[in-house]
């Protein structure tokens, strides 16, 4: 066992001292060369002998109860094995850090699309097409689909600061806007996957998931065994989103089906299944009210909002998250309503919350801007608060006037001119801007780290989601015990290691960055106890180690292996101060004249988020959530069906993610120098939400520059835009 | 997807034909087998017939065999100087690597992209005639505007078959007899009327051999302006193909088509007599995108469509007539 470390206080910058030299470059991927040459081992990939093939089977109703099955209709198709139900099966992926069972339904349905059934066969061909063709006997029950029509809502208590009444009444500028967002699908590459295998009692699970240590234990409820009696692998996701970050219907029924079979099943998601039954972000309707004085000092600030979920569960949309901590005012206040509705359940989707929140308050911080006839940049440095708005809370870092600034500076903000007046033949062009914040978290997590000689291990059941956990591991590691990065090897994924705190809410490498930190930091004790000398007199290069007068080669001087584990949690500092990443984002777009088409031109964003662990995979973070934003601003809707809820979009040509061509060549992100001491002791901020927070209001506030028309309800497709330029022609 | 039978015909006439469902590229047909909205017993593969791969002159036009690839066609060098626009309407669909893989023939004859077609939970007269619309009352978005019937409202998606009717194109069609006959582009396709599961006029055992491609208009301006929901890799909301010859500032003839409004690519004559013999301004195409579009969209979420359609219209045929200032943008010239 580990004993825990507690962040109650600022940590000294170990990782500025050692001098290795590797901490924050930007190192290639080390399982880079396995992925793009196929040999890196994905969930669907880890088939062994004797492996069946389930497909899910969907409900085609939006509420009521399966009565009955033909199961006649579908045995007599080569190659079915069995059409399993079982009380144990789950209605749909449990939320993030649930660590329980989801909803267990029986045999109730409560959504179109729900997984009923497993059926299973010999390929994944018969599997599915007895899937498609098994009948299935309802009886079926009236249900709301949408927040609008549903009488069942839940409005929270309104969270406030100080005076909102008040101060909404006394404002001299006010804007009162409502917007909408759609539901959107986290649309990871990899879709959902699970191979199921019992030995003796227990069960070994490949599974495309973000957090093993509660997926564990989330699997274990839901069969009602011991979590010792389960093992997840996860080594390789293709990608998350959020979408991976409980367990899925997926994985308990390839291990319902594996124990009754007695041989291992895979059951992969069709890309059908992925958009019925994978918790989507919510839509969102939301109503934002600004109030200033004259001369641009924000007074009253709120934003009410509506999302909506399926019953039981707990998660809602965080919509007004940086609303509440972004910019300071004499009142704030916040309400949420969550819609019950019999529709595909809602859950954690990339920057939950910011994704979607933060496009109604830059762009009503816009439109504020605009009535004040101050320059948008501008009333956001006015209105920087000291503290915490709602909590009183310190600041650990924030160096948002910095990027703003400098985002400024470098995009050429100064030459953005009046709305509506510049044009290039058909194109109206336009530039805009928001503030970035993503609230940053360190969560529980555990590490070990080997040495022998010269070459270090690191174990955690950590996941690498395509962010780069296996390069900033292998780099903060190399770091610390002063070897090139290539002398550590990086296991991740599999729930025997010690347990990390998984890959969500961008805390990853905060933590599980932070839980290696300070198992290599054991190790350094070690080696300075046998070189004999003070930690603080010791020094780790090149595979040497240096001391008061000794200099001795790792590879002689630790002969017999070194182990060591640590665990990480928050404390003090994290009640103290208030960590969050900042950034500023600037968008120049084109948008017809005619056909309210719009490309975005070009793209900078200016980001602090603490010390960069490697400037490559962090780039491409911030670039991946600055396309996420193009795609919430411009392309991204999920349409569900208003008679019986369920998906229309269910495959990647009807659900438009951003194209390359939607994407301009010239998208730039900027770093800020920075280190977040009250967050962990290696001084980094979440990086992999950030760059989507802001990011889509940008492009939003750039098209409301361009054509002098801002478009509410998003994202801006081409009839809504035309519709927002009102002028008939 | 249910197990099938898999043969290849070798030669137009082979007797395998008239046995089973005909694939080309496949690029539209698997995918629909995979969800079984299509469930064929037999596949006959004609992509090993010898003969059907080949573009050649045809008078001052050309013969663009079957199976000539979507991306081949597209770079065609005389396609793209004599019928640039054939070359950007197929370049402005799907992705190079679907191009790749689609066919001449595939193209023109794929389903359409009504999603409660893609869907056998929901009820669909293209699907089963008899079984409702699921799409009426439904998410419409992707719906036609012209052309529709109470029983089916969906929009034919292919750009390729637009730019072909604008371009006055004709369909070789061969029957199972061997009899050889040739139909303008817009007449392969079905009025929906009660029948929608019948796109098209083939009747069971004919293969399309050919597209025929008459003599450009000379001296012709032509473009194809395609707006959707994203920059690429996305089906039309609206398209306008042109093809205008001018004399001066005055058009002479305005061969026009419009895309995903329609069953099929929709034409209406009545355009091109407003517009030949006039002089090119911004009055004139308002008042024929007016006698354009129509009074009511058949369906809420097409709504949209009557204003886009409009835009677009005017848009194309500013640049085609040069009026617009088209610095950026789809246009190209032939060369006379
Ligand atoms: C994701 C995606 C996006 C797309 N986007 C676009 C787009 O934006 N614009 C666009 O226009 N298209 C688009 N497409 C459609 C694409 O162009 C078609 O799938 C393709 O052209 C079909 O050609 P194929 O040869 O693969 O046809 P197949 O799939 O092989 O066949 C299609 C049909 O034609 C029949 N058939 C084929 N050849 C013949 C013949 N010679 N004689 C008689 N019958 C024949 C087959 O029986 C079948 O019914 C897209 C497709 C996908 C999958
Ligand atoms: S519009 Fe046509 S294709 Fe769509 S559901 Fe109705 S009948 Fe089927």
């Amino acid at each position: 066992m580990s004993d825990t470390f507690t962040m109650d206080s600022p940590q000294p910058r170990l990782l500025d001292q050692t001098g290795q030299g590797v901490i924050g470059t930007p190192m290639n991927r080390p399982d880079g060369p396995r992925k793009v040459s196929g040999q890196a081992c994905y969930t669907a990939d880890a088939v062994t002998e004797g492996v069946a093939h389930g497909v899910l089977v969907r409900s085609t109703i939006s509420r009521g109860r399966v009565t009955g099955m033909d199961l006649a209709s579908v045995m007599s198709i080569d190659g079915v094995i069995d059409v399993i139900t079982d009380p144990r099966m789950i209605r749909n992926p449990a939320q993030g850090m649930a660590g329980e069972a989801p909803v267990q339904p029986g045999d109730a349905v409560h959504y179109h699309g729900q997984p009923i059934a497993l059926v299973v066969a010999e390929s994944f061909e018969a599997a599915r097409d007895a899937a498609q063709r098994l009948t299935v006997h309802y009886e079926t029950e009236e249900a709301s689909v949408t927040p609008e029509g549903t009488s069942a809502s839940e409005t929270d208590d309104p969270e406030t600061a100080g005076d909102f009444d008040a101060a909404w009444q006394a404002a001299e500028v006010k804007v009162d806007l409502n917007f909408t967002t759609p539901s959107q699908a986290a649309a990871a590459m990899e879709p959902h996957a699970a191979i199921a295998e019992w030995k003796d009692n227990s069960v070994t699970v490949h599974s495309s998931l973000q957090m093993i240590r509660f997926n564990k234990k989330e699997l274990a409820d839901t069969l009602g065994i011991d979590p010792s009696q389960v093992r997840i692998l996860a080594p390789f996701v293709g990608g998350g989103f959020g979408s991976k970050l409980g367990l899925g219907p997926e994985a308990v029924a390839a291990a319902i089906a594996s124990q009754r079979l007695g041989r291992p099943v895979r059951v992969v998601m069709t890309r059908q299944n992925v958009f019925d039954c994978v918790l989507r972000r919510s839509e969102t309707a939301q109503r934002v009210r600004l109030g200033a004085t004259q001369d641009g000092r924000i007074t009253a600030i709120s934003h009410d909002d509506t999302v909506s979920n399926l019953d039981g569960e707990g998660f809602s949309e965080p919509v007004s998250q940086a609303s509440q901590f972004l910019y300071g005012a004499d009142g704030l206040s916040f309400t949420q309503t969550v819609a019950r509705i019999a529709a595909t359940p809602a859950g954690s989707v990339r920057a939950p919350g910011e994704a979607v929140g933060m496009l109604g308050l830059e762009a009503a911080m816009d439109e504020l801007a605009e009535r004040l006839g101050m320059d948008p940049v501008e009333l956001r440095l006015k209105n920087l608060p000291d503290k915490h708005p709602m909590d009183g809370r310190e600041y650990s870092t924030r160096r948002l006037a910095d990027c703003l600034r400098e985002g400024a500076e470098n995009f050429g903000w100064a030459q953005r001119g009046a709305a509506g007046m510049r044009r290039e033949g058909d194109w109206m062009i336009g530039m805009g801007m928001a503030s970035a914040a993503r609230s940053s978290m360190l969560v529980k997590s555990a590490s070990r780290v080997r040495l022998t000689g010269d070459r270090a291990v690191v174990e955690t059941d950590m996941t690498d989601i395509g962010t780069g956990t296996y390069a900033i591991l292998a780099q903060i590691t190399a770091e610390m015990l002063g070897l090139s990065p290539e002398r550590v090897e990086v296991r991740l994924g599999d729930s025997d290691l010690p347990g990390a705190s998984g890959s969500g809410g961008s805390f990853g490498a905060n933590s599980a960055g932070s839980s290696t930190f300070l198992a290599a930091r054991k190790i350094r004790r070690r080696i300075a106890d046998l070189l004999g000398c003070a930690e603080d007199d010791l020094t780790l290069q090149g595979g040497r180690a240096r001391g008061l007068n000794r200099d001795m080669a790792l590879a002689d001087l630790v002969q017999e292996e070194l182990e060591a584990e640590a665990t990480i949690k928050a404390g003090k500092t994290a009640e103290s101060h208030f960590s969050s990443g900042f950034g500023a984002h600037f968008a120049e777009v084109a948008v017809n004249e005619w056909t309210g088409e719009v490309r975005v031109r070009r793209m900078l964003s200016v980001m602090s988020m603490g010390r960069i662990l490697n400037e490559k995979t962090a780039r491409s973070q911030a670039l991946g959530g600055m396309i996420w934003g193009i795609g919430a601003a411009l392309t991204e809707e999920m349409q569900n069906d208003q008679r019986d809820g369920h998906v229309v979009t269910r495959d990647l040509a009807n659900y438009h993610v951003p194209s390359h061509a939607d994407v301009p060549g010239d998208m730039q992100v900027l770093f800020l120098e920075e280190r977040d001491d009250w967050a962990n002791p290696i001084q980094t901020k979440g990086i992999g939400e950030l760059g989507i927070s802001g990011a889509g209001a940008a492009v939003l506030n750039a098209i409301a520059h361009a054509t002098g028309h801002r478009v509410y309800d998003f994202p801006a497709l081409p009839d809504r835009v035309i519709a927002a330029m009102e002028v008939e022609i | 997807m249910r197990p099938f039978d898999y043969v290849r015909a070798t030669a137009p006439d082979d007797a395998a034909l008239v046995s089973g469902q005909i694939i080309a590229g496949g690029t539209n047909l698997l995918d629909l087998m995979k969800i079984q909205v299509m469930a064929p017993e037999t596949l006959v593969d004609i992509t090993r017939i010898d003969g059907l791969s080949d573009i050649t002159t045809e008078g001052d036009g050309l013969r663009i065999g079957a199976l000539v690839t979507n991306t081949a066609l597209a770079q065609d060098a005389r396609v793209r100087a004599g019928w640039p626009l054939l070359s950007r309407a197929i370049l402005a669909g799907a992705s190079a690597q679907i191009r790749n893989k689609a066919t001449t023939g595939g193209n023109l004859l794929q389903r359409t992209r009504c999603p409660y077609f893609y869907d056998t939970s929901q009820p669909c007269n293209k699907r089963r005639p008899g079984d409702g619309c699921a799409a009426k009352g439904g998410e419409g978005r992707m719906l036609a505007l012209f052309g529709t019937s109470e029983h089916c409202l969906a929009a034919h998606p292919s750009d390729m078959a637009v730019a072909l009717t604008a371009l006055r194109a004709e369909v070789e069609i061969r029957t199972p007899h061997g009899d050889l006959r040739r139909i303008p582009v817009q007449q392969l396709y079905h009025a929906p009327s009660d029948r929608p599961d019948r796109d098209t006029v083939l009747e069971a055992g004919d293969l399309i051999t050919a597209v025929i491609l008459p003599a450009p208009l000379v001296g012709s301006r032509q473009g194809y302006r395609k707006v959707r929901d994203r920059a690429s890799y996305a089906f039309a909301l609206v398209s306008v193909a042109g093809s205008i010859q001018m004399e001066g500032d005055m058009i002479s003839r305005a061969h026009l088509a419009y895309g995903s409004v329609a069953p099929h690519p929709w034409t209406d004559g009545a355009v091109a007599k407003m517009l030949e013999g006039q002089k090119a301004s911004d009055a004139l195409f308002a008042r024929v995108a007016d006698a354009l579009v129509p009074d009511r969209a058949p369906h809420p979420d097409t709504e949209y469509k009557r204003r886009l359609l409009r835009r677009t219209f005017i848009a194309t045929l500013r640049q085609l007539t040069g009026l617009a200032d088209t610095s950026g943008t789809d246009i190209a010239r032939t060369q006379s």
